[in-house]
């Protein structure tokens, strides 16, 4: 809690941010590097899916962000409506489109990979349809929290927004998976297998890594962003 | 409680006096309606599949529909601040906002639904079902209109913002209101969907007043 407070002041915050920025871009950097590398050249084809499992490893550590950038878009919006930190909305306001972005790469690289494993683009599976309205939730955040004149007003009521979807996601994830099995419930498409074998692991876990480097990277860069666009607004309206 | 059957007498005398609103909703609906089947063909066991799906889908616009007015009007002249001076609580004032919305539109939607299943040839079993849902589902429609329509307030595009909003959370309303029909259809007993829709209105009538008044505060400031 005291490191909360610690952040929310804008301009130490700031400080902070610009102190570990070079050492964060480089770790992303080499974890990307190590990452990929590990993903396209050194994780062996897999048996059944062959050299499309290589979309996996950017396919699921995106899906992984987009739902852990909900959730933090949630813990912002509490923690912005309870204790008004003036540092939440700009974060939440900076996240919200990474999250989106990592969502709309998770729909289009399994879009891509089901074109060859499955035989076509698009299937109305409950895991690709939440994914689908999980899109649509980060979109309906980004437009409210941009629409007003006032940001303020804007910030408060994605935050509402934040945590009532919050509340609502598990229930879509739950409708979802009941209405596919009710339309088709032989085409459950499984991914993986029980187990999955150290080779592919590997990556995925270097991926996932570097994939969470790059988020908070982005969401720090694009904040700093906020704070230099509210400093300008406030200069203008002094001037 | 005085207060708001007080609150909610008063729109419903708004919309007695004024009429056109309601009956646009309605006209929507209808037209809406009949599209699918002009658009599809007149290929009668297709359009008894697609019936459920179809109205629904079209009761949920429709609900969507009237909404941007729903806290506007209030907003504009006034009456929303004194809501929020008001002695009690705000969140019951949200909720007669969203109890008059389901009375004129929700309602009348559920009445109608089952005159435009015959024109699908729904069997009369399927026409009950479809009130049914409807009857449970609508008001859960009502409340998260209702707070999509409390968070836009005042915003840019509210109109087209407001459907953003809402279509998303709507979506397992969606799902198991036409899909108990689909089951009435297949011979199953669709009383787990309908309660399941109950739940569904329940926890909206949990969440949604909370959120509506903090909404509502915020546009108040």
């Amino acid at each position: 809690m005291a490191d909360l407070h610690f952040l929310a002041n804008p301009a130490r915050f700031r400080r902070f941010s610009q102190r570990v920025m070079p050492s964060l871009s480089f770790a992303t950097g080499l974890a990307l590097l190590v990452g990929l590398y590990f993903a396209l050249v050194q994780s062996p084809p897999d048996y059944q899916q062959g050299e499309t499992v290589r979309i996996m490893f950017v396919h699921v550590p995106s899906a992984w962000l987009s739902m852990a950038g909900y959730a933090l878009l949630a813990v912002l919006g509490a923690s912005l409506l309870v204790w008004r930190h003036p540092l939440a909305a700009l974060v939440a306001r900076a996240a919200a489109p990474v999250g989106a972005c990592f969502a709309l790469v998770c729909l289009i690289t399994g879009s891509l990979w089901g074109r060859p494993m499955w035989g076509t683009y698009w299937v109305w599976d409950a895991r690709l349809t939440s994914m689908l309205l999980l899109f649509f939730l980060y979109l309906g955040h980004i437009a409210l929290s941009r629409a007003y004149d006032d940001p303020d007003r804007g910030d408060r009521a994605a935050a509402i927004l934040a945590l009532i979807g919050a509340i609502n996601l598990p229930i879509i994830k739950f409708s979802v998976d009941w209405w596919n099995t009710l339309h088709q419930p032989a085409s459950v498409m499984k991914l993986g297998g029980p187990s999955i074998h150290p080779a592919i692991l590997t990556p995925l876990l270097w991926m996932a890594g570097s994939f969470l480097l790059l988020f908070i990277l982005l969401v720090l860069v694009r904040t700093e962003t906020e704070i230099d666009r509210r400093r300008l607004e406030i200069a203008d309206q002094s001037a | 409680m005085t207060g708001f059957t007080a609150l909610v007498a008063r729109d419903l005398r708004l919309v007695w006096r004024r009429p056109g609103d309601v009956t646009v909703v309605l006209a929507f609906f209808v037209v809406a309606t009949v599209l699918f089947p002009l658009g599809i063909g007149p290929e009668s066991n297709l359009l008894a599949r697609i019936a459920a799906g179809v109205l629904w889908c079209a009761a949920l616009f429709a609900s969507l529909l009237s909404l941007d007015r729903l806290f506007a009007a209030d907003y504009d002249d006034g009456t929303l601040d004194l809501l929020l001076l008001a002695p009690w609580p705000l969140e019951l004032a949200a909720l007669a906002k969203c109890a008059a919305h389901w009375i004129v539109t929700g309602l009348p939607l559920v009445v109608l639904a089952p005159f435009l299943g015959i024109a699908f040839g729904l069997d009369r079993d399927s026409l009950l079902a479809l009130a049914a849902t409807l009857l449970v589902g609508t008001p859960t429609l009502s409340l998260i209109g209702g707070l999509a329509a409390a968070l836009t307030l005042g915003a840019r595009r509210s109109g087209a913002l407001l459907a953003l909003l809402a279509l998303p959370l709507c979506v397992p309303t969606l799902i198991f209101g036409a899909g108990a029909i689909e089951t009435m259809a297949m011979g199953k007993n669709f009383t787990t969907h309908l309660a399941i829709l109950g739940a569904l209105a329940l926890v909206a009538l949990a969440t949604t007043p909370w959120a509506m008044a903090a909404a509502l505060r915020q546009a108040g400031e």
